[in-house]
């Protein structure tokens, strides 16, 4: 396989795509955790008013029955109000797309937002739900062997890389 | 030796008392608790962790505080919650506690939240399910006679952390009524075993159990040496009902010696919180300029309390 692309760069193709759509109530909410860094670098490289907002949707997975609870998960927060605003769901990686089932649940355990979207820096396919993103800045052409994971990894300056781990 | 709180993997199954309970797991529950204080904080106070389960609260003791917010926890994870008064009913009519327990299985409980006044009986309920092959279900004690009231101790911890971070740099002091109290055995394990390195009791004689100093702590009798430089203050409340015979004069001697006023407090450390696991006697424990004061944490004790239960469960819920 081809060596992973560089993960700032893919922000930065992110940032782009988004920009010309951005409203003035547009707010971002990245997931826990990758999705999260994605969203830090997006809000600061966009500029936007809205403060940051942050799931970690460990309360709400549907694997929990058989594969328990997170065990350090961490607060959530959205620090606006959600009601008729416009929401970028922001994570990294993009798969069977329970996570961003259960981010919907959570999100809407805050009020009635008037549209969300989804922006992701890779979507690596096998979907197992109704689910596409509105912003991609890389699409996998191949399928990874099954138990892989693609995931982003923050170094301790908060330089962002992709990294793939086989089973 | 093997915890009938664990299962085979390390998981939480039951939740039975502190004592025994590794370092490693007390700190995962606080870790869980934290981000549950946010769901209080969103229009729909709820998450769907516990979705489609039954959670039996069976109170064969009365209590008000403890078995709302369990109540209150179950409900936040979207569980449905059945509320047993049982000094009110079966148990009354002569059928035994297992029968009853035998029956609320059969009506399809997921989990147990049980108050006894018998010292063990939720042990012997987490055991009878184990023998009669229902493992499945989970058991938290709500408080056994004198011996352990877990989420108590809990909270209590999740506040001492919440307003002093780091367990290992602290004194504390437990103040009153040892003897008749689950929650002083609870929250005395958990202060060891999180690392605190010097607990205290204060108390009168005739109110510590004998051999108290076998629990590693430091004993006082004099309340004003005792409470001399410490961060933490945990007050006691005075257990009229489960005293017989003659163990304290009068409720305003014990005041004069044992209870928390303001010229007391101030020989602990300028920042001490106070604690109290409620219902308070004012004017025999705790004076009330102490108990409306800035150093008193009794509410968000209450508050944080739903938080630790509610992880609790979900841990208990995910162990089975």
């Amino acid at each position: 396989m081809t060596p992973l692309p560089d993960a700032t760069r893919l922000c930065e193709q992110l940032a782009a795509q988004i920009k010309p759509r951005l409203r003035p109530d547009t707010a971002l909410v990245g997931i826990h955790s990758g999705g999260a860094w994605v969203a830090d670098y997006l809000h600061r490289a966009l500029g936007l008013a809205t403060a940051l907002g942050s799931l970690d949707v460990a309360f709400y997975r549907d694997d929990y029955g058989s594969r328990g609870l997170h065990p350090r998960p961490q607060k959530s927060g959205i620090p606006f109000d959600v009601n008729d605003r416009h929401i970028i769901l922001v994570d990294d990686v993009l798969y069977t797309g329970r996570t961003t089932r259960a981010a919907l649940n959570e999100l809407f355990d805050y009020g009635r937002p008037g549209c969300i979207e989804l922006a992701v820096l890779a979507d690596r396919g096998e979907r197992q739900l109704p689910i596409a993103p509105a912003y991609c800045a890389w699409v996998l052409e191949e399928r990874l062997p099954a138990g892989s994971k693609l995931s982003l990894r923050r170094g301790e300056h908060g330089e962002l890389s992709l990294e793939l781990k086989h089973a | 030796m093997l915890n009938p709180q664990l299962s085979a993997d390390g998981r939480l199954k039951h939740l039975i008392t502190l004592d025994g309970l590794p370092r490693g797991v007390l700190t995962e529950i606080l870790d869980i608790a934290a981000p549950f204080t946010e769901v209080a904080a969103r229009e729909v106070k709820k998450v769907p962790l516990l979705r489609g389960k039954s959670v039996f609260n069976v109170f064969f003791e009365n209590s008000t505080r403890t078995r709302t917010t369990f109540e209150i926890a179950a409900k936040r994870l979207s569980a449905d919650v059945i509320n047993l008064n049982v000094a009110t009913s079966s148990t009354n009519k002569g059928e035994t506690l297992l029968d009853t327990v035998d029956n609320l299985c059969a009506m399809g409980a997921d989990m147990f939240v049980m108050r006894h006044a018998s010292s063990g009986a939720p042990y012997l309920l987490a055991q009878h399910l184990r023998n009669t092959g229902r493992d499945h279900i989970s058991v938290v004690n709500a408080g056994d006679g004198r011996h352990a009231h877990p989420t108590q101790g809990l909270l209590d911890m999740y506040t001492i952390r919440h307003y002093k971070q780091d367990f290992t740099r602290l004194t504390v002091a437990v103040v009153g009524d040892v003897l008749h109290s689950r929650v002083a055995r609870s929250e005395i394990a958990a202060l060891t075993t999180l690392g605190v390195p010097e607990v205290r009791v204060i108390g009168p004689k005739t109110l510590l159990p004998s051999d108290v100093e076998r629990m590693g702590v430091r004993v006082f009798h004099d309340m004003n040496e005792g409470l001399r430089g410490v961060d933490v203050i945990m007050m006691l409340r005075l257990q009229n009902e489960r005293m017989q015979g003659a163990l304290l004069p009068s409720s305003q001697e014990y005041f004069k010696f044992y209870g928390l006023t303001e010229e007391k407090l101030a020989l602990a450390t300028k920042d001490a919180i106070v604690l109290h696991p409620g219902p308070m006697n004012r004017g025999v424990e705790i004076d009330s300029a102490v108990a409306d004061g800035d150093h008193a944490v009794i509410l968000p004790q209450v508050t944080f309390g739903i938080a630790v239960r509610m992880a609790v469960m979900s841990m208990l819920a995910a162990g089975n």
